[in-house]
Parts: structure tokens; sequence; C-alpha cells
């Protein structure tokens, strides 16, 4: 096992690399300039914006650049935002809380949204119940957030006036107050997010019971006579969980990156609003640094993800 | 009504023969506006009126919260750093400049206690000084007086290369500046200098204290702690400050005017995008103010018709409009197109120019396009009223177009397109995406169709077409086509800087890199001449005359098609009364912002 995660953790160390030369290449190809607004403004003679560029090493050749933020990034710094001049990993930090707070609720709601309908519309499939499941499940994935998230803003504030639809990270309330606005201003981005991923977090379960529902040691279980509740808890679903907790696994770096389109509708400041204000902004290094850590979270939790299901199913062996 | 006459009147005013009303009231007859007036009688040595704002409450606070809504959001807050008009938009709300201009394009005191002029000879006649004298009893927000030492430290933190401030730009006319006393400074100039407000007034030139910023100057500048936590002289106290999220204040109690401000806290939140932040403002009633509404007219109006904020529209100096290439951007000359030792195969016959310019039609797009966000224009400079030239016009004429073409030997061919000696009238047109740009591209490709001229529409997204990237074709600077369009901006009422954009030094060549600022690549003595000339002008009645021969030069020269003149357009909850200027920050008269009713 130790053998194994050392083998999985030196390979991870060239993908990154491979990544992170890709990431750093196409963002120097591609066009745009940080300091282009100040084009547009006619008392900043385009001297000023030269020296700024090359102040900020960008007219030095690609390889040059990508080493020196190479040799930076091992040494723990991740440079600065050129829009904001504020340290990249200050910023980032800044960012943590609210997306894990709106992002990390939203998957908790998914599962326990998923997990129960996805079990009793396998066990009965074709049933009622089943087909009204599918058919929401249908409808929230095929629906982008996007467009549920406006239409919530359109009933819910604009119609009805119940809920704010600009997020605010820093309250002025206190107390009982603090509590139930943070919780106010939070249900239309979670219900978005938590009832997309849980449409198809549903599909998952309702097919992996159904595999695991039709084996003969399911019905050995139920021939034994033993109640149908324990059947389905402790020999159906625990079996079946073992490719949805893997899916879950490998949804966990989102948790982490955010969710762009929700978080640009609500005004969230996580990462995700972050990484598209940077990127409209040209703003390399903060681009570069998210991308980065997105990169090794989606190799961090593979890993984690083969580690748990050797775990949960000790047929496979780690070689 | 000539310049003798208009100098007796104004000595007539002097020695108070004439009163300054009816002073104002004789140059409205004769076509001068109000601000054109009090321009000259302040230059001439007769006190401005004193600047006045209406402000209804009687102390200072109780307004509660204030909350304002960028959908960009500020990501800094040292004026030096801002490359966004968002960024000086949030400096401005702690920190202050000595003047700000009004929306006239007077200056208006804010850190000075009084506007430079020569009768009083604080600017100098030959203009190569001016003396600002500072106002008394102004405190930073930790309690440290205000003097011109920090006047002085600005100009040395801004001019310092390894600084990198955005700013050193405004300040590299001054030669030195000298402390005559704490509350006066004597900024020299190189040589003489019109414009010697430069650099201390308006948007983007707010101070920063030297008794926390002094030790990062230079190299050090990033590290300043105060970079994120501003301790300015404005009416709000700095409280939080989250990177492209959020800005907290809260009210100033030793703000340096009395009675202000009237909101007790402050909060500017980012983020988003332009329509849901005008539906915040304009339908729910969520926030108090949004900036700079970037959304077609039609949905403003819709969202306007709830009763619940309205659109505060800014006359300013930005403006849209169509370039036709000087030069031949189909021959490549020594690694580049367009160069300027080509000319044009078909767009340097003034007629075929002439004929494109009465091919626009731009009352229509400012009717069905546009909206409250785009006037018709004809003219380069369009605000202040002042250096408004009224000797231009424009017409839409597709008959007239087609017996220009056909008076200058262009005839329509086989396919409908005109051509002379083997040229055919087939252009590209390019701009940037962006919806109303494409539509009013259509309309022009239509009409020009019917007077036989192919347009063939190309266009750019925005981060390419705007970038200054040497190396990407696409851009606005290489111009690789035939025509384009797009829209400028200026902050300052004096557009002297923005009229450089069509002098002949400022091509845009491959040996700048594409930096030059005169795009269209016309080139014009007569221009040059007139513009030397206005860099060295001092009287303003004069450089109002010369600003409008600039424009009239430019716009006979057909190569400049000015279209719309693009006033600002932000989104005020019902009540709040913000004296906005388009010549200075939204922000600029922040202290005397209030609620009605």
């Amino acid at each position: 096992m130790g053998n194994y995660l050392l083998r999985r953790l030196i390979v991870a160390v060239p993908s990154l690399l491979g990544i992170s030369l890709i990431l750093f290449v196409l963002l120097a190809l591609a066009p745009g300039d940080p300091f282009g607004e100040l084009a547009t403004n006619p008392n900043v003679p385009p001297e000023v914006r030269e020296a700024l560029r090359v102040k900020f090493g960008m007219n030095d050749p690609i390889l040059l650049r990508y080493v020196r933020w190479l040799i930076a990034m091992m040494h723990g710094d991740w440079g600065f935002s050129f829009a904001s001049r504020v340290n990249v990993d200050t910023l980032i930090l800044q960012r943590i809380p609210t997306t894990l707070y709106v992002v990390g609720t939203a998957q908790i709601l998914a599962l326990a949204v998923a997990l129960p309908v996805g079990v009793l519309a396998a066990r009965r499939p074709y049933s009622i119940f089943d087909q009204i499941a599918n058919t929401f499940a249908f409808i929230g994935f095929s629906l982008p957030t996007f467009f549920t998230g406006l239409l919530l803003i359109l009933i819910f504030s604009v119609n009805l006036g119940w809920l704010p639809f600009v997020y605010r990270a820093d309250l002025q309330a206190t107390g009982w107050q603090w509590w139930w606005e943070s919780i106010k201003q939070a249900i239309m981005p979670i219900t978005v997010l938590g009832l997309y991923q849980a449409a198809s977090y549903t599909r998952y379960v309702r097919s992996a019971v159904l595999d695991v529902i039709k084996l003969d040691y399911v019905t050995t279980a139920r021939a034994k006579g033993l109640d149908e509740r324990k059947v389905i808890v402790k020999h159906v679903v625990r079996n079946a969980l073992i490719p949805v907790v893997t899916l879950v696994a490998l949804q966990m770096p989102t948790v982490f990156g955010g969710a762009i389109v929700t978080e640009q509708i609500f005004r969230i400041p996580g990462i995700g609003s972050l990484l598209i204000s940077a990127i409209l902004a040209n703003d390399t290094p903060v681009i570069m640094a998210v991308t980065f850590v997105f990169a090794c979270l989606v190799v961090l939790f593979n890993l984690i993800a083969d580690i748990l299901y050797g775990w949960l199913d000790p047929r496979i062996s780690f070689r | 009504m000539n310049e003798q006459d208009l100098r007796g009147e104004i000595a007539a005013v002097k020695e108070g023969r004439l009163s300054r009303r009816d002073f104002v009231q004789r140059m409205l007859a004769v076509g001068l506006t109000a601000p054109m007036a009090g321009m000259m009688l302040a230059h001439s040595g007769v006190a401005m009126a004193a600047q006045d704002f209406p402000y209804k409450p009687t102390k200072a606070g109780g307004g509660g919260p204030l909350k304002l809504l960028f959908w960009q959001a500020p990501t800094l807050l040292n004026p030096h750093f801002a490359i966004g008009t968002k960024d000086q938009e949030a400096a401005r709300a702690f920190y202050e400049p000595l003047a700000g201009w009004d929306a006239e394009g007077n200056l208006v005191p804010v850190l000075a206690a009084e506007i430079p002029s020569m009768a009083n000879g604080t600017v100098a006649a030959d203009g190569t000084f001016v003396i600002w004298k500072l106002k008394q009893g102004v405190t930073w927000h930790d309690g440290h007086p205000f003097t011109a030492d920090d006047v002085i430290f600005n100009w040395q933190y801004a001019t310092d290369p390894e600084t990198s401030a955005v700013t050193s730009g405004d300040y590299k006319h001054i030669k030195a500046i000298e402390k005559i006393d704490d509350h006066t400074i004597r900024v020299v100039f190189a040589q003489p200098t019109p414009l010697w407000m430069t650099g201390f007034v308006g948007g983007g030139s707010a101070l920063i204290p030297k008794h926390l910023f002094g030790d990062y100057i230079g190299a050090k500048s990033r590290e300043a702690p105060n970079n994120l936590k501003p301790v300015g002289t404005g009416a709000y106290l700095f409280v939080d400050f989250k990177p492209g999220d959020v800005l907290l204040g809260k009210l100033n109690p030793n703000y340096h005017v009395p009675n202000r401000p009237y909101f007790d806290t402050l909060e500017i939140k980012g983020g988003g995008d332009a329509v849901s932040a005008a539906r915040a403002v304009l339908q729910t009633g969520e926030y108090d103010y949004a900036w700079n509404l970037q959304v077609e007219d039609e949905i403003l109006l819709k969202l306007e018709s709830g009763g619940a904020g309205q659109v505060e529209i800014v006359p300013g100096g930005n403006f849209e409009f169509i370039l036709l290439n000087a030069t031949d951007p189909w021959t490549e000359v020594d690694g580049e197109r367009s160069s300027i030792r080509t000319k044009h195969p078909v767009l340097s016959d003034p007629a075929v120019r002439a004929a494109i310019n009465m091919l626009i039609d731009r009352a229509s797009v400012q009717k069905y396009v546009y909206g409250r966000g785009g006037i018709a224009t004809a003219n380069c400079i369009n605000n202040p009223a002042r250096y408004r030239s009224p000797n231009t016009s424009f017409e839409f004429s597709i008959a007239k177009a087609n017996e220009l073409l056909d008076g200058a030997g262009w005839k329509k061919g086989a396919s409908g397109i005109r051509e002379k000696d083997g040229k055919q009238l087939k252009l590209v047109f390019q701009t940037s995406i962006n919806a109303p740009r494409q539509k009013n591209q259509a309309i022009i490709k239509q009409a020009c169709q019917k007077a036989g001229i192919e347009l063939e529409l190309k266009s750019i997204v925005g981060s390419v077409f705007f970038s200054s990237d040497t190396a990407n074709p696409d851009t606005y600077a290489h111009f690789y086509c035939d025509m384009e369009m797009y829209q400028w901006f200026t902050l300052s009422p004096e557009p002297q800087n923005f009229m450089n954009q069509y002098v002949s030094w400022e091509v845009a060549s491959k040996a700048n890199k594409w930096q030059g600022r005169n795009i269209s690549r016309w080139q014009s003595k007569d221009y040059d001449d007139l513009y030397r000339e206005l860099t060295r002008e001092i009287d303003p009645v004069k450089r109002a005359a010369l600003y409008i021969r600039l424009n009239d030069t430019v716009c006979a020269g057909h190569h400049v098609l000015p279209q719309l003149s693009r006033p600002r357009m932000s989104g005020l909850r019902r009540g709040l009364q913000t004296h906005s200027s388009g010549w200075d920050n939204d922000l600029w008269q922040l202290p005397n912002w209030y609620r009605e009713g």
C-alpha cells in the first residue's frame, strides 16, 4: 500500500509539471493585456504602459517566465496579482471559506436528495415514483445553472421580494440576525447548485442500486426472512455505493474550485468568481495559480478515490 | 462680437460697470454658453461664483447605509496603481485630490483652499508655474495634519520609475515643486503649461499620505500595508476591503467639510454583470447606486418603469466613431501593413470618404440602437459645451452619396458595385464584438450597398481588438483593414491629450509597436500646427477657438467620422442625490450625496 502510494505520487509530479507548462504557455499565447484598459485612457502615455510591462517581466521569453514562475512556486511564492498587486495566495485564501460554505453545502444537499430518491426509485423500477424521479432528474440536469439561477432570481427576488440576489460575505448583522441573513442569501445559490448536482447523482445511485438489487445474495438475504429495511441498507446500499463514493470523491475538487457560473450570477465572492474576473482582466498570475491549484486537487482526489475504492472493495488490490 | 469687444465687456465687469449676470446674459445672446462665460470671467480675474451644491441635511450622519454596486469589482485602493476607473472610484471614496471637475468642466476646490488663477498671481502669466494654496485644518484619518509635504510626496512617489505608478504620466511636465510654507506649494513646469492643473485634480489624482507611504517609495511600493488599508482625507473611514469583492467604510466624524457626510456607512459591492446590477437598483431597490450601466437602453427603460429608481445620464467626452484608413492595409511594406508609406487605393479619394460619411445613418442608430446612451454627432469634441464646434453637421442621404460617387467617376459595374480604373469599392469594416456595434455595422452596410459600396463586416473579440499585443494583426491599432469603429474615452474636460490622437507624429506603426495613437494614419500639416499652438496657448478664449478649429480640421478630413457622443449612465435608487460630473469620477461628490424623501 505504502509502495503504491509512493509510486502514484511520483507519477503525479511529471503530470503536474506538464499541466503547469501547458497552462502557462496557453496563457502567455492568449491575446489580451492586463494593462489594456490603460490604452484607452488618453491621460496615460504609452510609455507608462510599456514601463509596467517591462517591470512585471511580461516582455521576456515565455520559457524564461515559466522557469521563473516554477522556481518561485517551489519556494512557496505564488506571485502577485497584476490587477490588485496583492499576493495571489492571500487572494485565494480570502475566497476559500465562501466557496467551501456555498459549494460544500450544495454537495451535501445533493447527496441528501440523491441517496434516498435514487434508492427508493431503484427498489421499484418503473413505478410511478421512479417515473417522477426520473423526469425530475432529466429536467434537473438538462437545465443549466445560469438558467435556473435567473429563474429563481426572477421569482423570489424580483416578483416576490423574499430573498436578496446579491450575496454579501461581509454581513453587518450580529447574532441570530447574522445567521438568518447568511442562510437567506445562500438559499438560492445552494438550491441551484445542489439540485443540479442531485439530478445526476440520482441517476447514478439508481443505476448502481439496480445493478446490485438483482444479485443472488440479495435474494438469499430476503429468503432468510430478513427485514426489507435491513436488506436494503445493509446488503444493497453498502455495495451499491462503492461507485458513487468514487464519483463524489472526483467531484470534490469542484467544491474548492467553486462554481463559476453560479458565483457570477449571485455575486458570490468565491474561487470561481476570482477566476472569471482574473480571466477578464488578463491577470495571468491569478489565473495560473487558481487553475494550477485546481489541477493539483484533481490529481490528489483521483488518488484518494482510487485508495477509497480499494478500501471499500477489498477484491481490488494495489499493485 | 470679436475678441476686442469681449475683452471690453470683461473689463466692464471687472470695474463694476456691468454685473456678472448681465455679462453672462450678453454672452448667451451671442451664442456662448454660460460655463464658457464663467470661465472667461474667472480667467480675467473675476471671481467664480461659489460652487453651491444643494445639500439639505443639517448634520453629519443619520442617513443609514449607502450601498453601491459596481459590476466590475475594485481590486486595489492606491490611486497611483489604479488601472481602471473602477479602482479610481474605490480609491476616491477615501482619498481626495486638490480639486475636482464639475459637470460644466469648472474646477471646484477639495483639498485646495482656492483654485489658482492668473488674477491672483497664482498661475504664471507665461504658464511656467502654478501656486496651490492648501486648505488648512485638514487631517488624515489617523489624525496627522495634511500639509504641503504630502502633495510634494505624491509627485515624487509617482515619478519614481521603480514605483510602477500608472499616474507617472500626469506628472511628467513638472520640473520641481517648491514648498513655500506648510500650506502653499509652487509647481514649476519645464515649459509653459496651459494644463497646469494636471496631476492634482480630478479622477485618478487623489493624494496619499507621506507619513504612511514615505517608506514605500520605489521598488518596495507593493509592500506598503496601506495599499489595501487607505488612510485618506475623505468623508468615509476605511473599515474592510476584499479585493474583487467588497469595500466597506464608515462615517468620518472629523471630515473637513461641516455636516458631511450624510450616510453612516458605505458599502461598495463588486462583481456580476451590468444588467443585474441595474435590476438590483432600478427594480428591487436592494442597492442605492449602480455604476457604469453599459446596458441597452431598452432594458433600462423597462427596469425604470417600476419607479423604484432612475437612470442618471451624465454627458462627458466619450465618443463612438468610424475610421477610414489613410494607408493601404493590403500591401506589406517592411513587415507591416497599413504602413504610412502607402496610400489607400480607394479611400484616398475624398469623394469616396465624403460619400461614406453620408451613408452613416446616425439618427437611426441613436433612435433604434443606443437610445439615451448615444447621441448622434458630427464632432470629435462634444463636451464641455464651450469647446463644441457649431460649424459641423451630418446628413444621411443615399441619393447625394450616389451623386457624389457618380461625379467622381465611380461607375456601377455588372455586380452593382462601383469601380474606377479597375478598382472596386469593396471594403472590410471591423469592430469589436458587442451587440449594439454589430447592429450599427449592419445598418451602415445596408446603406452602403444602396450606393454601390460593398462592405465585408468583421467583428473581433473585445479582449483581442483592444489589446496592445504587437503580434496580433486584429487589434484596433494595427488597423489591417479599410474601416473600423470603436469608442474613445476622456475624463478630462480639457481635451488636449485627447486631441493628440490625430497628430502626424502619433501615427501607429511597427516602429512604435503600434503604441502610437493616430490610428487612421491621417496626416495634416494644418492640424499639427494648430495642435502645437494649443499646447502653448494659455488664454482660455483662444484655446476654445483652437479646440473648435482642431475639431473642424479632423472632421473635414473625413478619415475620422464621428458618430455618437456617449454619456455615462448610472442607476440611482429613488431619492438619491449625487451631483455627478462627466469630467471626474462618479464618486467625486460622495461627501455631498444624500437621500431625499
